[in-house]
């Protein structure tokens, strides 16, 4: 029992507890959407005087940035206390491709040594990492959600909108995966 | 003490989407090559039981903890706005690999040269809040 809760976790125990977290967060009077806290956070820094849309009662998403606060902890004990191992058990297919376009230790940690690890950053993986955070961030507020608010809230409410947004979301991500990451990652 | 709950369900999810490897760039540029089941196991069951339990939230009147009716917003119809953005959403997601719910839980996890991600987030927020009267909504 206990050695299964070192493994990685497989779907049907980790898709379960997402919708949990929104069964709770509706419980407690609260839509479970991310990005939402992203807009929060350049009204509390003060973007509200600027940008009319920023000029909201940025204090009704507190319970999000707790929401948040609590994930990094939840990331935290989760990497200390329940991950002995960091390997990514990836599809034999997957791995070959990325090995084939030159990336080392495929799946030997959570994110790619070439894109995440502090020791080899240059300034093009950090501008890489900073407009793939822009568009996520551009996208999420211009579709007026993310996954928790589109692809889990947004269709577990069988809304057409959310159905068109996940549409968007594999169009974008299938285009970058087959026509343009092939041709610039790794750096 | 009321902000309590939601520190609680916080972990919970940081915990569900590390353990499930849903916050590796990884498992995202796999799901994106179809190459493995895993990632639409987890959105598909997410989504067959969150429509379950929002279908007996409706059926039952339920109500939330301070005794209101749970109720849901519909989103205004367009296709213009879901798609484009979503189109936006999908290419920065598959670039760093993390949607904002992990993008969060990898500062737990000690990935610090996300926060150049986070930042990167913030600005495109702050960009469709400043050219949003001349999108196509």
């Amino acid at each position: 029992m206990l050695e299964a809760v070192y493994r990685p976790w497989p779907w049907y125990v980790v898709g379960p507890l997402i919708a949990l977290t929104m069964y709770l967060l509706l419980y407690f009077g609260k839509e479970f959407g991310v990005s939402a806290s992203l807009r929060a956070t350049c009204s509390a820094m003060g973007a509200g005087k600027k940008v009319k849309f920023f000029d909201f009662d940025w204090k009704k998403q507190n319970w999000n940035m707790v929401f948040i606060f609590g994930a990094i902890i939840g990331g935290f004990i989760s990497s200390t206390f329940l991950e002995p191992s960091n390997a990514v058990d990836l599809a034999s297919s997957t791995k070959l491709t990325l090995e084939q376009l030159g990336f080392e230790r495929v799946g030997e940690s959570f994110l790619p040594d070439q894109l995440f690890s502090p020791e080899f950053w240059t300034w093009k993986s950090i501008a890489y990492l900073f407009v793939g955070g822009l568009f996520v961030g551009f996208g999420a507020r211009y579709a007026g959600g993310c996954t928790s608010g589109h692809a889990i809230s947004g269709l577990s409410n069988l809304q057409l909108p959310s159905l068109i947004a996940v549409i968007g979301f594999f169009i974008g991500g299938l285009a970058m995966t087959y026509f343009i990451l092939p041709f610039i990652l790794p750096f | 003490m009321k902000y309590i709950k939601f520190l609680l369900v916080g972990i919970l999810f940081g915990i569900a989407l590390s353990k499930g490897q849903v916050v590796s760039w990884y498992r995202i540029y796999e799901m994106f090559r179809f190459d493995n089941f895993h990632m639409y196991g987890i959105i598909g069951s997410a989504v067959v039981i969150g429509v379950f339990i929002v279908q007996y939230m409706k059926r039952t009147s339920m109500k939330d903890i301070q005794g209101h009716l749970i109720t849901f917003n519909p989103k205004n119809m367009s296709i213009s706005r879901y798609l484009i953005g979503g189109i936006f959403f999908g290419l920065g997601w598959a670039m760093v690999g993390a949607c904002p719910g992990p993008m969060y839980i990898l500062i737990g996890k000690g990935f610090f040269l996300i926060f150049v991600v986070i930042a990167g987030a913030l600005a495109g927020t702050y960009l469709y809040g400043v050219l949003r009267s001349k999108l196509p909504h």
